[in-house]
């Protein structure tokens, strides 16, 4: 196609042109502060809309052989406050509240008759970037929220720590078979550095959804608490 | 290629001059919402790798780099993975769309390496690197310039696929797996970031050396005086 024109004119063009691409300029709202955050904060809950969709619940996590395991020596110890919140094991029970027929306090002993034990090689995934292999051991989650009769309809499973950790997981994602109310670490019960005497392993969730020094559960159908983290502006859902 | 050209005739001189329209709408459109996107990607890109500056698992390792802070978006890692969550969606549409709209168009002609465009290459390259002769060209984009075109998209599909593995080694378990594993996935993403960003540089040198009216061609569509011939 040819045509001709004059250079008043083709500088017209040219700016029609030019200014089609305004559309890029409102890439800046992110530049300015007000802004910034509530389209940051919606972005991420785009993304975790995503995740939920992208979560299958018959989806396995990759498990390993016992000759891929991270030493227990060399599993890193995480936390966002101590190493040892002073947890009396002899004092200690679950406290499930919520939406389940059978609230009160789980010692560990009735944790353990939940289910037999299912121990796992997954790969624990820190949002930091690294990543080790380990051993759990532990009942289902599935299985004990059955055995206090947990409203399948719920929502959410929320928890808190006794070194005031708290967090929250999505129904399905809790109801996982490779979800995890751990006792068991390499064979030998939680050590007081990795969340003794309960912790959660969720292969299918990035590190800081993996609560230990579990003291309270509830089931619930309204999101009230999030979780430490994600109340500092990381991920709500974080599926891996 | 049937390209869209004028003869400018100047309103004072009466001299005429050519211009081609060169970049559809749609192509300068992602080109610039790209370039913001790939800017945002980067920069929180690095304030992520700030957290654990190292590849493979975590045992007791050594620090590999230690990326300034000043070169890092979002402040902290929560705030990094926030820009990072967010634009990468923006990156994967525009992605989409422009790969779409090339397709779709024809367009992909101007743009896409093909086998046809290998002995053009050598030419170019020693044109710029060793003071050659420049090639004469009736095409929009030069063998080189195809070649660094098409390689940069296969690139951003690259990015967008080796960070899917890393955000989703589980329901993507099959993508880490093509990679060599969760490990060399990170490095994959890491790599091909530098790879990109090596694209980049050469790309803003080559923008310097060819001027202003080559610029603005990727502003209006239309670039005045193409130094190839377009009859």
């Amino acid at each position: 196609m040819k045509s001709r024109t004059d250079s008043r004119k083709f500088k017209a063009i040219s700016r029609r042109e030019l200014l089609k691409l305004t559309p890029v300029v409102a890439l800046g709202a992110f530049a300015i502060p007000q802004l910034q955050k509530p389209l940051l904060k919606g972005g991420l809950a785009f993304s975790d809309w995503a995740s939920a969709r992208l979560f299958r619940s018959g989806h396995l996590a990759p498990t390993f052989a016992d000759a891929d395991l991270t030493s227990f020596e060399k599993f890193p110890i995480n936390d966002y406050d101590t190493d040892d919140p002073g947890v009396d094991f002899d004092k200690w029970t679950l406290t499930v509240t919520g939406s389940v027929q059978k609230p009160g306090d789980y010692t560990l002993a009735q944790i353990q008759a939940a289910s037999p034990k299912v121990t796992q090689n997954t790969r624990h995934v820190c949002v930091e970037g690294w990543d080790v292999i380990g051993n759990f051991g532990g009942v289902r989650l599935s299985d004990f929220l059955k055995m206090v009769g947990a409203d399948p309809t719920a929502r959410l499973v929320t928890v808190e720590c006794a070194d005031d950790y708290y967090e929250s997981l999505d129904m399905a994602t809790a109801m996982h078979p490779q979800s995890l109310l751990c006792y068991e670490m390499y064979g030998q019960p939680l050590t007081r550095e990795h969340g003794a005497p309960l912790r959660l392993s969720i292969p299918t969730k990035i590190g800081y959804k993996q609560a230990k020094y579990v003291t309270d559960l509830k089931v619930s159908h309204v999101l009230e608490k999030v979780g430490y983290w994600e109340d500092q502006g990381y991920s709500e859902f974080y599926g891996l | 290629m049937a390209t869209r050209t004028m003869a400018i005739e100047d309103v004072k001189t009466g001299e005429v001059t050519q211009a081609v329209y060169e970049h559809p709408f749609v192509v300068r459109l992602c080109h610039w919402v790209n370039a913001v996107s790939l800017f945002v990607m980067v920069g929180s890109g690095f304030q992520i790798f700030r957290a654990f500056p190292s590849f493979g698992a975590k045992i007791p390792q050594k620090d590999l780099l230690d990326w300034p802070k000043a070169l890092a978006l979002g402040g902290w890692l929560g705030g990094a993975l926030q820009w990072h969550l967010t634009f990468m969606w923006i990156y994967i549409a525009t992605g989409l769309v422009y790969i779409g709209y090339q397709l779709f168009s024809g367009n992909y002609k101007q743009v896409l390496f093909v086998r046809r465009d290998v002995p053009g290459v050598w030419p170019i390259v020693r044109h710029y690197f060793l003071l050659g002769h420049k090639p004469q060209t009736k095409e929009t984009y030069n063998p080189l310039q195809k070649h660094a075109y098409t390689s940069a998209i296969g690139l951003g599909v690259l990015s967008v696929l080796t960070g899917l593995a890393i955000w989703k080694p589980v329901q993507f378990s099959w993508l880490a797996w093509m990679m060599g594993g969760f490990h060399l996935a990170r490095l994959w993403h890491f790599l091909i970031m530098w790879a990109m960003l090596a694209f980049v540089f050469g790309h803003l040198v080559m923008v310097v050396l060819h001027g202003w009216n080559n610029f603005v061609s990727m502003l209006t569509g239309w670039k005045e005086d193409p130094e190839y011939d377009s009859e």
